[in-house]
């Protein structure tokens, strides 16, 4: 087990070698180089020659390569262009926030889809199967932002049941020990602070999580479908077990392998939804700081984030695999 | 964002599945598959709503009031208020935050919507069958360093590659549809790749080989023309997260061109502020992007399930 | 005009005017002259008497740049530094002129090259250093021996931009030395003459820092590059000036929290702690507002005033001190030409773009200057709107078959000129396009690109901008717009120039006034960009806000809020 995952990670190496060198010839692909994108587009030439100085622009492009590389393997990924403060560190304030809404948000997601999609399949052809299939084509053709916005409208502004003002109401003198804010509160006693918080929450999380929620409703219905007509399935009912041992023995065991998996991928959607959620809703969360990095051309943060994304990535789906042989022991990591 | 969506119905990924198997009726494969579609609600739902939206792009200048990027309606702005559907004769859904006709710019906006996703669909179809022919008629090293560098953009989410290439070329409709394109290239290249792989041991392949046909010929004629069924399918899906995609694209603020152009994603860019006063600036292009967006998925998923062997097997 | 004895210890300021000083008394001032009769009740002494919620929650749209108001010129460090620091001068309240703060009063020599101030007694910065005249000395010279990095545009931008020079280049400074006459008197000599000297002065650049807190925390010590400045300790978190508030804590991306000092020389008022609230959103705060977590938020967006206002919210404006105008760049052969300038005036409907984008309380722009900065001309040439006759001018002068023109404007900014700027756009390409025009439009992002395509290069054709004036100096409009040959403009006009040069020179106002009006009058004559209109920036308020002392420059301190519950 250990040398697969071994061998898993050093598979990463390579990977994340051709990202580097990919972004690397992005960054100088940048309209009028990469001083231009720092000093923005009317620079004057002496500006631009003292910044390629500077950073080393001007030198070989295989040299300025293994420059960054070894930047970036001491962790170093470079100082962010509108706030000059390192792009790393940017991360960690940030990643909290957006840690928190996409938990809500996958809780949403499982939380409503997994049940949805068992009973679309337990009553296949009849109308909560209806139901849920379109309700899971909504989900998916929706765009993000446009759910947010009748969110809002609907929640915020007709009904202001929820707050819409970022992450916690001013007013609340609240201690942050962790950052994430649901969990400050409940760590301090401070219940108003934390419930605060969450209510905060609700709002972006139902919007992140209505893809996933209908990837989720689908997968499940697809895999419960196909498992409920197993022949261990069928001999299980036929030996007159009870049908809720049936169903979390039997049913739900198998048919939820593909469902991690689904969930696992979800990761890509999630950080894109988080741009456009946090954007509405005013969530000061890694999505937002995004948004503005790619409105500003903030190539550092931009770098730095995609190779951060790709490595979670690929260890999710290490972990996927592995929560695989855990789930099911007749599937092995390969 | 875009997403290779898992199938409505039971059936595993049809890329594994032999599209070419004949089956008892002996009718081809497209046909079939056509006659399918037709008895299926869903396709024809999906139907009516592309040839709608078609129809309302094709005939953009026929049937909107006003031009794309006009402001008849300048004068009844003031920066607290927005007419609404109705409040003044003339505009039936009201105007926008610039004077514009709202009704004539969600009619524009089915036009540029159309071009941005049919030609990014293009060029991620046309990148993807590239590199997917060349890794899966070559194989070997070919095959291993395209499929590499296809990982690579795989493990970026979408939306933030789009958002990387259009920031290279700059602001701009182009820029956009070049984005979305070449972020699709990847999901197009590993589709075929894996089809044409599952393609290659069938015996019309084999017999094919034994009449000493070159490989290109092969190839391109035989391999290639029976695996793109799958690519096809994704391709009607594409063009529904391309719709998607632009828009977000042009409501994070890299559409360029004029702040009143008719395009559905930067109607709702600015609807945002507006949010309070006149909700319909936001609703109803958005209502436009998800209803075409509908369209274009049902249609790409009736056709997978028509397409799927084993669905056609019930 | 005097308000002595009036104002018993009310307002922060005293109340006694210099003779130097002309009278100009805004309507804001009458407005807010009128809540602080209806307020003297409640503001017996500190919030916790009155049953006051006295903890005040600003929303800022950014962190400030710097607590070190020298090393800094945004918008969010100065709200802050108005708080905690004060000047030797200060601003008449709901006007643009300079008052007496800090210096009780002053006089002028002859030539102009030196002043002398008398300094308020009694006055301690918040970690009980005094302020005396050797601090007041001590400010000056530290500004003056800037070196290196400190000296960049971008980190002492005001000094740089309106003192000249530094003591590694005494030629061009403006500067010269100051001394500690006695305790209380402090004498300014200057190298040139610079008849903005007192109205700068207000400036919170200018603001008097204690000199310990200066050296104890490293105040001079900053790092990185003029593009990326590191603060250093004091800017952080060190900031100790003679303010109504001192400085509590700076949470980079939260909040900036100033509490009430007790040993304030003034009245202290109700409001006891302040927060600024970084909400960097625009919807954000005024969902913040509608929600009551924050009080107030400044640039309340044009489309949202009349909703809070029916919602019960306070909307206040501040009097215009703002221009807006549509800038010509005559490096484009057509614009070169009088005639197309003119045709552009004549083509543009400023009542209509005022009533469609800009924010109420707008007034409509004949001069580069707002009515209550001197110099002002009533009878300046004007173009009123007439399509037809802009057709005529254009055909005139050749360009009968159309005109093709670049129009750049910036996106996603709101400036206090400038609420709208693609609104802006829309509205006037369209009122161009009616006469014939066709339009290329031209957007880019605020900073860098805009300001340095617009400001920095040849590379643009109609544009708009704006400026809003930091005190009563009319050279700090019209100078800074057409006092030498710009980019931004590209003509080179040395009547001009030199009658705005000359205007810069004369030190007595009221030879300045005449000179002034004959410059506007000249500069409409010219058309070298098109004044538009004087937007009125917005604040809005929760309902318990009593009053806010709005100021036309921003100077509003908050001890002088009052609150109703």
């Amino acid at each position: 087990m250990l040398r697969v995952i071994g061998k898993r990670l050093a598979l990463l190496v390579p990977t994340l070698l051709g990202l580097s060198i990919l972004l690397f010839l992005w960054v100088r692909s940048l309209p009028g180089g990469p001083a231009t994108a720092l000093l923005g587009d009317r620079a004057t030439p002496e500006a631009v020659e003292r910044i390629n100085e500077l950073y080393g622009f001007n030198r070989p492009l295989i040299e300025q390569y293994f420059i960054y590389m070894g930047k970036l393997l001491q962790g170093d990924f470079g100082t962010s262009l509108l706030t000059g403060r390192p792009v790393l560190e940017e991360f960690a304030t940030r990643f909290p926030a957006t840690l928190e809404l996409t938990i809500v948000a996958l809780i949403f997601a499982i939380g409503i889809g997994i049940p949805l999609g068992y009973l679309a399949a337990k009553h296949y052809g009849r109308w909560p199967d209806h139901g849920s299939v379109v309700l899971s084509l909504i989900g998916i053709t929706i765009p993000v932002f446009f759910l947010a916005f009748i969110l809002k409208w609907l929640f915020a502004i007709k009904i202001p049941i929820f707050p819409t003002d970022g992450r916690q109401n001013a007013r609340i003198n609240a201690t942050h020990v962790t950052d994430f804010y649901v969990l400050d509160g409940l760590l301090t006693r401070e219940w108003d602070a934390s419930w605060d918080a969450f209510m905060h929450l609700i709002l972006p999380g139902i919007a992140l999580g209505t893809i996933p929620l209908a990837i989720i409703v689908r997968i499940t219905r697809a895999s419960v479908l196909e498992v409920q007509n197993a022949d261990y399935v069928r001999t299980a009912k036929a030996k007159g077990l009870l049908e809720r041992t049936i169903r979390n023995r039997f049913i739900l065991r198998n048919a939820m392998l593909p469902v991690t998996t689904t969930i696992g991928l979800q990761l890509g959607l999630l950080i894109s939804g988080a741009v456009l959620t946090e954007t509405v809703f005013a969530f000061s969360g890694i999505g937002r700081f995004l948004r503005d990095a790619i409105f500003n051309l903030d190539y550092p943060v931009l770098q730095g984030f995609i190779i951060f994304i790709a490595i979670l990535y690929s260890l999710i789906n290490l972990i996927v695999d592995i929560s695989y042989s855990i789930i099911d022991p007749r599937v092995r990591v390969q | 964002m875009s997403t290779t969506l898992p199938p409505a119905s039971g059936g595993n990924d049809s890329a594994s599945k032999d599209p070419a198997l004949p089956d008892s009726g002996g009718t081809s494969l497209w046909k079939d598959a056509f006659y399918r579609l037709r008895r299926n609600p869903q396709a024809i739902a999906g139907a009516i709503i592309v040839v709608a939206f078609l129809l309302v792009a094709a005939l953009a200048p026929v049937l909107a009031p006003y031009g794309g990027e006009d402001l008849p309606g300048r004068t009844h702005i003031t920066p607290t208020h927005i007419p609404g559907p109705g409040e003044v004769p003339g505009f039936v859904l009201g105007l926008d935050r610039f004077g514009g006709d709202l009704l004539s710019k969600l009619i524009w906006g089915a036009q540029s919507s159309l071009l941005i996703g049919v030609v990014s669909t293009a060029l991620g179809l046309a990148g993807g069958m590239l590199l997917g022919v060349l890794a899966g008629g070559f194989g070997g090293w070919v095959d291993n360093v395209i499929m590499r560098l296809v990982d690579i953009l795989l493990s970026v989410p979408n939306l933030l590659l789009a958002v990387s290439i259009a920031a290279a070329l700059g602001q701009g409709a182009y820029a956009i549809m070049i984005a979305i394109g070449v972020s699709q290239v990847p999901i197009f290249a590993r589709l075929l790749r894996s089809s044409m792989i599952s393609q290659r041991g069938a015996d019309y392949i084999l017999a094919a080989q034994t009449l000493g046909l070159s490989r290109g010929t092969i190839t391109m004629s035989h391999l290639l023309p029976n695996s793109v069924g799958p690519v096809i399918v994704q391709a009607t899906l594409t063009l529904a997260t391309a719709v998607i995609d632009a828009a977000a694209l042009s409501f994070l603020g890299l559409g360029g061109g004029r702040p009143q152009t008719a395009e559905w994603g930067r109607m709702l860019t600015y609807a945002q502020d507006e949010l309070g006063i006149a909700p319909q600036l936001a609703f109803l292009p958005g209502l436009c992007i998800a209803i075409t967006a509908l369209g274009f998925t049902l249609l790409g998923e009736s056709l997978r399930e028509a397409l799927d062997p084993k669905s056609r097997q019930k | 005009m005097s308000f002595r004895g009036t104002t018993p210890g009310r307002w922060r300021r005293a109340r006694r005017r210099t003779a130097a000083i002309t009278a100009g008394l805004a309507a804001s001032a009458l407005i807010l002259t009128g809540c602080a009769e209806s307020e003297r009740g409640a503001t017996g002494g500190t919030g916790e008497d009155t049953g006051v919620n006295s903890t005040f929650i600003f929303a800022a749209s950014s962190d400030p740049k710097s607590l070190d108001p020298a090393f800094a010129s945004d918008g969010e460090s100065f709200r802050v530094s108005r708080q905690i620091f004060e000047g030797l001068v200060g601003v008449e309240p709901g006007t643009a002129d300079p008052a007496p703060l800090l210096a009780e009063s002053w006089d002028s020599s002859e030539d102009g090259l030196s002043y002398t101030f008398q300094l308020k007694e009694g006055v301690k910065f918040h970690d009980d250093t005094a302020f005396n005249a050797e601090a007041v000395c001590f400010n000056f010279d530290r500004w003056y021996n800037f070196e290196g990095l400190q000296q960049s545009e971008s980190v002492s931008y005001y000094y740089n931009s309106l003192f000249r020079g530094f003591s590694d280049s005494p030629d061009t400074a403006v500067y010269g030395s100051c001394e500690a006459v006695s305790e209380t008197e402090a004498t300014v000599n200057l190298a040139q003459p610079f008849a903005g000297f007192i109205a700068a002065l207000s400036l919170p650049a200018f603001a008097m820092q204690s000199p310990t807190a200066l050296e104890e925390f490293n105040a001079d010590d900053i790092g990185g590059s003029a593009e990326a400045p590191v603060l250093s300790e004091y800017a952080k978190s060190h900031p100790v000036g003679t303010g109504p508030f001192k400085f509590d804590s700076w949470d980079v991306g939260q909040q900036v929290e100033v509490s009430a000092f007790d040993g304030y020389w003034g009245e202290q008022g109700q409001v006891q702690k302040v927060i600024f609230r970084v909400l960097d959103d625009p919807q954000a705060r005024r969902q913040s507002l509608e929600a009551g977590t924050i009080d107030g938020y400044d640039l309340v967006a044009p489309a949202d005033t009349k909703a809070l206002a029916d919602a019960g919210f306070k909307i206040i404006n501040r009097d215009p001190f703002t221009i807006l105008y549509l800038g010509i760049n005559q490096e484009v052969e057509a614009l070169a030409d009088p005639l197309v300038r003119q045709a552009l005036s004549h083509a543009i409907d400023k009542e209509a773009l005022v009533r469609q984008t800009l924010p109420e309380g707008t007034q409509v722009a004949s001069q580069f200057i707002p009515p209550i900065v001197n110099g002002y001309n009533e009878d300046v040439p004007t173009y009123e709107y007439d399509p037809e006759r802009a057709k005529e001018l254009l055909a005139e002068a050749g360009y009968a078959d159309g005109l093709t023109l670049e129009f750049n404007y910036p996106t996603g900014v709101s400036r206090p000129y400038m609420p709208t700027p693609e609104q802006v756009f829309t509205n006037l390409s369209a009122q161009l396009e009616e006469v014939g025009i066709t339009i290329e439009a031209a957007p880019d992002k605020w900073s860098p690109d805009y300001l340095d395509r617009v400001q920095g290069s040849s590379d643009h054709g109609i544009h708009l901008l704006g400026w809003t004036g930091d005190y009563n100096d009319t050279d700090n409009f019209v100078g800074v717009f057409f006092g030498r040959e710009k980019p931004e403009f590209g003509f080179n006009n040395p009547d001009l120039f030199n009658a705005l040069d000359e205007a810069r020179q004369v030190s007595k106002l009221e030879a300045q006034t005449p000179l002034y009006e004959e410059i506007n009058a000249d500069i409409a004559e010219y058309v070298p960009a098109i004044p538009l209109a004087h937007p009125a920036p917005s604040l809005g308020f929760a309902p318990r806000v009593e009053s806010y002392p709005a100021s036309p420059v921003n100077d509003e301190v908050f001890n002088m809020i009052t609150l109703s519950e």
